[in-house]
């Protein structure tokens, strides 16, 4: 596996300005996800990297040699799809050997096997390895074209929502796994995705990309606890972070245009009122929409809460967030 | 508006049986889900409320009419797809006219019913612009706007919301919610998504291979789930299952696993061989003096939260646990449970048994 770097990327299509000077580095070992809307340049970047397409100025390098030029085969990356695509006339186990069968990697018939067997178990296809991928649910085709990735050895795994087709049972079983897979194998992953949960669950690094440009870099925990701005804090958290003008609470210092608030950043019983609009029962957590000085907001509260609809409740700030008249963060 | 009840109906198609006996109650300004994985039969009992389908046998009463057998057009009630689709060549105004216009409704009125539906709806500012250049939040609105003008008795939706991406969706669920809160419109409304089902019902029908599992209010399916798919189907991640082999007598308040034993409601059933405790990720605790021991597999970052997966000896489970609490992959654990949230299903029929707890909102179809 290979530490991934990206200096100064950018790449238009036609008129349209896909990726603005993007910089990443891809730690070796890293599980880097690139998290963001439609069109904020996920993709572009993952194709960039695999070597699909070429960016019109900047470098990559794998392993610190320049990918300039060559060709997806040449920098030896493994890609999976949102839309899976096997060789239909082939069974399962045909499929997951075929990139091993490869002239030039040159891996003996049980080493082939011996991968096969190792990956169809992680990933449940065991008793499927003898069937055509045509006589395959749409789940069971996306986990080959996964494993068909993971036979293989190469310097990086990108993967472009591989999970968005699955149903949430398999997605969840899939997240995890992934991560052991990566964790104990030490493989370097660029992954790409919409889905927050996959995105703080299994990254080690999250890209948080606006509009063709990454907007920050880091953990999970830093991205969450620590955003740079109100784009970035909106990207993780359900229910999504409260944005309410700065001057609704006292306290805020100077400069400061709005506040922001994710539930655990209000306290309620204390501070001032605010009318309970509507009761959510989610099952394990209660949200409560409350309205506040005319603004409204959605926080949460206990599973079994007594509160209803025409309630007072009373709530403070705790540890906000300030954004400045730019939305960047000022403290 | 109206009550809806089903009664006994059940829906062939061919050999198939889409739909077996079903029956419940719609009440007058609900907000009523149907869920259920795709082919459990919901939507085509929501085909049937509407006479798109006619039922095998059964009753359907509307407002207390019998209208099993009559077709759509005798039931007054209004029907929102998962694609809405709206004609292109006239605006949105008049798009909106359309249903009453062909009714033969005057001039006057029309205006005036669009022009009042428009503001519920906060689309006013676009009722003279064509449809074609419309955002798809604008263009759900003026399907809704359609839909709305009639007065229908109910409104009938199939996954609204299907077909839009996860933050939008989130938005349009909650000005739906609101519009309903405003209106009080009966409305059933056809989903696979759980979180759709909790986050806007009133109540929720949980369907699964042409049967009722269970219905009744979000919070106390999500409690007490009548049986295991409803657990599986119902929350995220899903309640835990611990298998194991026993017995349980009537009024038996613990059982044990593994040796340990955990208290439980009081049961008012009994029942031996394969049995299942039932958990919620929410009420796993660590707790360094219990004596039933797990090994954490691994843990996921979820913000204010964390879903920790741990070995236990009954097999995998999740915990959900403040993102505080310190769960290391590979250490060993001990766990409790909160007692008073725990089900035991029978393992042959996948049923929960009748304890203290659930026995007040077991319903069935």
């Amino acid at each position: 596996m290979a530490e991934v770097t990206l200096r100064n990327i950018s790449k238009s299509f036609g008129g349209t300005r896909a990726l603005d000077d993007v910089s990443m580095t891809i730690p070796d070992g890293s599980f880097v996800v690139m998290l963001g809307p439609t069109g904020a340049g996920k993709t572009t970047t993952l194709r960039l990297v695999s070597g699909l397409d070429q960016p019109d100025s900047g470098e990559i390098f794998i392993g610190g040699r320049s990918m300039n030029g060559l060709t997806p085969a040449q920098r030896n990356v493994a890609m999976v799809f949102q839309q899976y695509s096997l060789y239909p006339h082939l069974t399962v186990r045909e499929n997951l050997a075929f990139p091993l069968k490869s002239p030039l990697l040159r891996t003996s018939p049980a080493e082939i096997e011996r991968k096969i067997r190792e990956v169809s178990q992680v990933l449940q296809i065991s008793h499927k390895l003898d069937n055509k991928a045509t006589a395959l649910s749409g789940g069971e085709m996306q986990r080959v074209s996964i494993g068909r990735a993971l036979v293989r050895n190469p310097s990086i795994y990108l993967m472009d929502e591989p999970l968005s087709s699955l149903d949430a049972k398999l997605r969840a079983d899939l997240r995890v796994e992934l991560k052991r897979i990566q964790a104990s194998s030490g493989a370097t992953l660029l992954y790409v995705t919409h889905d927050q949960i996959e995105a703080m669950t299994m990254a080690t690094h999250i890209g948080v990309f606006d509009t063709g440009r990454l907007v920050q870099f880091g953990s999970p925990r830093e991205i969450y606890e620590n955003p740079v701005s109100i784009y970035a804090a909106s990207r993780l958290g359900q229910p999504r972070i409260n944005v309410l003008p700065a001057s609704l609470f006292a306290g805020a210092p100077q400069g400061a245009a709005t506040i922001g608030l994710r539930p655990e950043q209000i306290i309620q019983g204390k501070g001032e009122d605010s009318i309970v609009m509507r009761v959510e029962h989610l099952g394990d957590q209660t949200r409560l929409h409350l309205s506040f000085k005319n603004h409204d907001l959605i926080t949460v509260t206990d599973a079994h809460t007594r509160l209803r609809a025409g309630d007072i409740v009373k709530i403070e700030p705790f540890k906000p967030f300030y954004f400045g008249a730019d939305r960047a963060r000022i403290a | 508006m109206a009550q809806i009840k089903i009664k006994n109906v059940r829906k062939d198609f061919g050999s198939f049986n889409a739909v077996k006996s079903s029956s419940f109650t719609v009440e007058d300004g609900e907000f009523f889900m149907l869920l259920g994985p795709s082919g459990c039969g919901k939507t085509t009992t929501l085909r049937m409320m509407a006479g798109l389908e006619l039922p095998t046998s059964g009753e359907i009463y509307i407002d207390g009419d019998e209208v099993g057998q009559k077709p759509a057009s005798k039931r007054d009630i209004a029907f929102v797809f998962q694609m809405f689709a709206l004609y292109p060549h006239m605006n949105v105004g008049k798009n909106m006219a359309y249903p009453l216009v062909s009714q033969g409704m005057p001039k006057a009125a029309v205006k005036k019913k669009v022009t009042e539906v428009a503001e519920i709806l906060g689309i006013t500012a676009i009722l003279n612009k064509p449809v074609g250049g419309l955002s798809g939040g604008d263009r759900q609105r003026v399907a809704l706007g359609r839909a709305i003008v009639r007065d229908p008795k109910a409104f009938l939706m199939d996954e609204p919301l299907g077909a839009l991406d996860a933050e939008f969706r989130e938005h349009m669920a909650e000005e739906l919610r609101a519009l309903h809160d405003r209106m009080h419109a009966t409305t059933v409304y056809v989903t696979h998504d759980q979180l759709e089902a909790m986050q806007m019902g009133d109540k929720i029908v949980v369907m699964n291979h042409g049967v009722i599992e269970q219905f009744g209010v979000p919070q106390q399916i999500y409690d007490w789930p009548a049986t295991k798919f409803v657990a599986k189907f119902i929350g995220s991640p899903a309640m835990n299952f611990l298998n194991f082999e026993g017995m349980i007598g009537i009024g038996a308040t613990s059982v044990a696993l593994n040796g340990v034993a955990f208290s439980i409601p009081a049961s008012r059933e009994g029942a031996r061989g394969q049995l299942t405790l039932g958990v919620r990720p929410e009420h796993v605790r660590f707790s360094d003096t219990s004596n039933y021991r797990a090994k954490v597999i691994a843990t996921e970052y979820l913000g204010t939260t964390q879903i920790v997966t741990l070995a236990t000896p009954n097999g995998e489970i999740k915990a959900r646990a403040p993102s505080g609490a310190i769960a290391n992959v590979h250490e060993t654990v001990g766990l409790e449970f909160d007692a008073r949230t725990l089900t035991i299903f029978e393992g042959e029929r996948d049923r929960a048994l009748v304890s203290e707890a659930n026995e007040g909102v077991l319903n069935r179809g």
